[in-house]
């Protein structure tokens, strides 16, 4: 057993205010969508979009750190990424339930396992960007549509915005869940927190 | 990015520095009398006299005023006839309602309301100078009131009609105290349309003579409120007084214009701009779908109980002993009477909300119309979509009226008059009424009658409520919310798409059921290891 530095200090303030932003986001939408009655539908809406400009500012950050300290060479994978990322399902559906070790070891290198890198990656680079794009057409409408853009678009692009919502809900499901799959059931998120996770030995 | 700048930031910019928009200051200031006018209408000789009747005041009026009766004679509260481009001429004189039906054949009690004296038939002279009402309107003492029935003509000797006594009216006293109309003036004829107080309109009646804050923000008559009256926004000029239901404005997209508007009559937008909204710009972004009436008119009839519905084809039933029967409800208002049959009332009620682009369509006495479904005595034009329609508050007035089955058209029941007129509320008889109504306005009737279930729109522009009582997103943005049944349009926190939520209830579920199912599978063969292992 021994201990790896994993995450440095603004990748874990990034995660956690970018978790806090989308538990927000999700929350206050889902008001806004009829889902329940709260805080107001005013509230919720005035919530929403404030946290989605806290959004935008912090990936636009997060960008910035990847690209200036080098980091997003953790996204970046040799070899063939569907078989290793077939593997690393594998382990999920099959080998953790013998005890089998991880397919892909942590360093300090590599933190992230070929699943992870692809699903982050998508998150960030498409997901994420196209939710706060619909959103932000979503906010101008008017503006837009004194610019030309057809009004008849207000209903797909809600649709558009409910749909990626949802998935983002079942994206944070399944990573919450998947924390619990490390050394520990606690030692991936004590990593987040505090930057330090246990490993297995090489 | 040019258009936008012109159309959206450039006048908001203008309005800030050049107009700015109205603040909560006293609307009227105080001015004394020299202030007020050029003349001092007491010190009149000519008005200084006894006068028999209101013609002869009229004929005083006319002897300064030498243009008046000719202004008003231009006047739809003169000739009750309003000619639309279409075609059809509408008009109080002309078109169908569901309170009493017609003005034609009726005229001595529906022309109590009409600013003139004598149309007791159709022989009335519109021409006539010396028989318009000059004191309806200017009536600066609050004293003077036409008969119910008298064809317009007031009291002049103390008279009981309807089962109220009529004081005799002090013309002369009337004549020398004159003045610019008041909310009284305009309130003795619409504040009691349809026959009495608040019945048919519901955003106007007599709570507003001298109303608090939230029942009208604008009309608030205490200290320090904005005390304002009809004419400040029906702003008349040569007695022509801007408003009409039949050509409403249901879109200024000018704004700021007041008080020289541009657009005819005054708006909300012609104080408040097309930008309102100061702290949630959003707001802003309803104006070209949501009338300012729609949010901030939040309830009509606030303080008293309008008429809501009228069924006329319950009238004709008497007691045991032959005797006409009146049923009141526990607030004093009645329910059934004998002449005019069933009633309903209802008082500090939603509106309902139609798409409206300023287009009124009528059912004329001329219409055939198809009577299995409810027939629409006018309807609101307008859709979602376009860019003239907005949404709208109505009273809808509801009921049951007489129709010729055969002709499927509206018929004008004859229903005040003397017995043996023909008259329904001395004979009792809708055969005798509608026969006598239609061969007084010489339209065909093919002797053959029924009930139809009419609906009428009113639109809703009185009643304005204080800021903060206006009306939340949530009353419109939810399930089961006022614009539930208000279709063709996407509206946040209403409308669902059926696919989206299905996948996102899968997405949702699933994932939760996979990672329960998941845990459970890698505690058990844990556990199971665990117990291998120490064997």
């Amino acid at each position: 057993m021994r201990k790896v530095y994993l995450y440095a200090r603004f990748q874990r303030f990034w995660h956690w205010m970018q978790a806090l932003i989308i538990f927000a986001l999700l929350f206050s939408g889902m008001e806004i969508h009829g889902l329940f009655k709260l805080m107001g539908y005013e509230a919720a809406f005035q919530m929403h979009n404030y946290f989605a400009m806290g959004l935008l500012a912090f990936i636009l950050l997060a960008f910035f750190w990847y690209i200036t300290t080098g980091d997003f060479r953790q996204y970046l994978t040799e070899g063939n990424l569907l078989d290793k990322i077939l593997l690393q399902a594998r382990y999920y559906m099959n080998g953790i339930f013998r005890n089998e070790p991880h397919p892909f070891k942590k360093n300090e290198i590599s933190r992230l396992n070929p699943l992870q890198r692809i699903t982050y990656l998508m998150l960030t680079l498409v997901g994420l960007p196209a939710q706060i794009i619909v959103g932000f057409i979503y906010f101008y409408f008017n503006e837009l549509v004194a610019l030309g853009m057809d009004p008849a678009l207000l209903a797909p692009i809600a649709y558009i915005h409910t749909l990626l919502a949802y998935l983002l809900v079942g994206f944070v499901i399944m990573h919450v869940y998947m924390t619990t799959t490390g050394h520990t059931i606690t030692s991936n998120i004590k990593a987040m927190v505090t930057g330090w996770e246990e490993v297995e030995d090489d | 990015m040019h258009k936008l700048l012109m159309t959206r930031f450039v006048p908001v910019l203008l309005s800030l520095f050049i107009t700015s928009t109205v603040t909560a200051e006293v609307y009227h200031h105080p001015v004394d009398k020299i202030t007020k006018s050029t003349a001092d209408h007491t010190k009149f000789p000519q008005l200084k006299r006894n006068f028999k009747n209101g013609p002869e005041v009229t004929k005083a009026c006319l002897e300064c005023h030498t243009e008046a009766s000719s202004q008003i004679h231009r006047t739809k509260h003169w000739t009750w006839e309003v000619p639309m481009k279409d075609g059809k001429v509408l008009g109080k004189q002309h078109v169908v309602n569901n309170f009493c039906i017609s003005v034609e054949g009726n005229e001595p009690r529906c022309t109590s309301c009409h600013i003139g004296y004598g149309w007791k038939d159709k022989k009335f002279d519109f021409a006539s100078q010396e028989n318009v009402d000059c004191l309806i309107c200017h009536d600066g003492t609050g004293t003077y009131k036409k008969l119910p029935a008298g064809a317009g003509h007031p009291a002049y000797q103390t008279t009981v009609q309807e089962k109220k006594t009529y004081k005799k009216v002090d013309l002369s006293h009337i004549a020398r105290h004159v003045q610019n109309p008041d909310r009284h003036n305009c309130g003795s004829c619409h504040f009691e349309g349809g026959g009495a107080d608040a019945v048919k309109h519901g955003d106007l009646d007599n709570s507003l003579l001298k109303p608090d804050r939230s029942l009208d923000i604008h009309m608030a008559s205490g200290k320090g409120e904005l005390n304002m009256t009809c004419v400040d926004c029906h702003k008349t000029e040569g007695h022509q007084v801007p408003g009409s239901r039949y050509e409403p404005t249901a879109f200024d997209k000018h704004g700021l214009d007041y008080p020289l508007p541009d657009d005819f009559p005054t708006t909300c937008s012609s104080c408040h701009g097309t930008t309102p909204h100061k702290t949630n710009k959003k707001l802003n972004d309803h104006i070209d779908k949501v009338a300012c009436q729609t949010c901030h008119i939040p309830q009509i009839a606030k303080e008293r109980a309008t008429k809501m519905w009228w069924d006329w084809s319950k009238a004709g039933k008497f007691d045991d002993k032959g005797k006409m029967i009146v049923k009141k409800d526990s607030t004093g208002h009645p329910t059934y009477i004998t002449k005019k049959g069933e009633f309903r009332w209802e008082k500090n009620i939603d509106p309902e909300y139609r798409w409206f682009n300023g287009q009124m369509n009528y059912t004329t006495f001329l219409t055939t119309f198809d009577d299995r479904s409810i027939v629409q005595i006018n309807h609101p034009d307008g859709k979602a979509g376009d860019t003239l329609s907005r949404i709208w508050p109505f009273k809808v007035h509801r009921g049951k009226q007489p129709y010729d089955t055969q002709l499927k058209r509206f018929v004008k029941p004859k229903l005040h008059g003397p017995k043996g007129s023909g008259a329904y509320w001395s004979d009792f008889s809708w055969d005798k009424a509608i026969k006598a109504g239609m061969e007084n306005a010489e339209l065909k009737y093919s002797g053959k009658y029924g009930f139809v279930e009419t609906e009428m729109y009113w639109p809703i522009s009185h009643m304005v409520s204080p800021k903060e009582d206006a009306m939340g997103c949530v009353e419109c943005h939810s399930h089961g919310g006022r614009l539930e049944s208000l279709g063709g349009f996407y509206l946040p926190g209403r409308d669902m798409n059926p696919l989206v939520e299905i996948i996102g209830f899968i997405v949702t579920f699933g994932s939760l059921i996979g990672i329960i199912v998941h845990s459970i599978m890698r505690y058990t063969t844990q556990k199971k290891m665990k117990q291998e292992e120490g064997e």
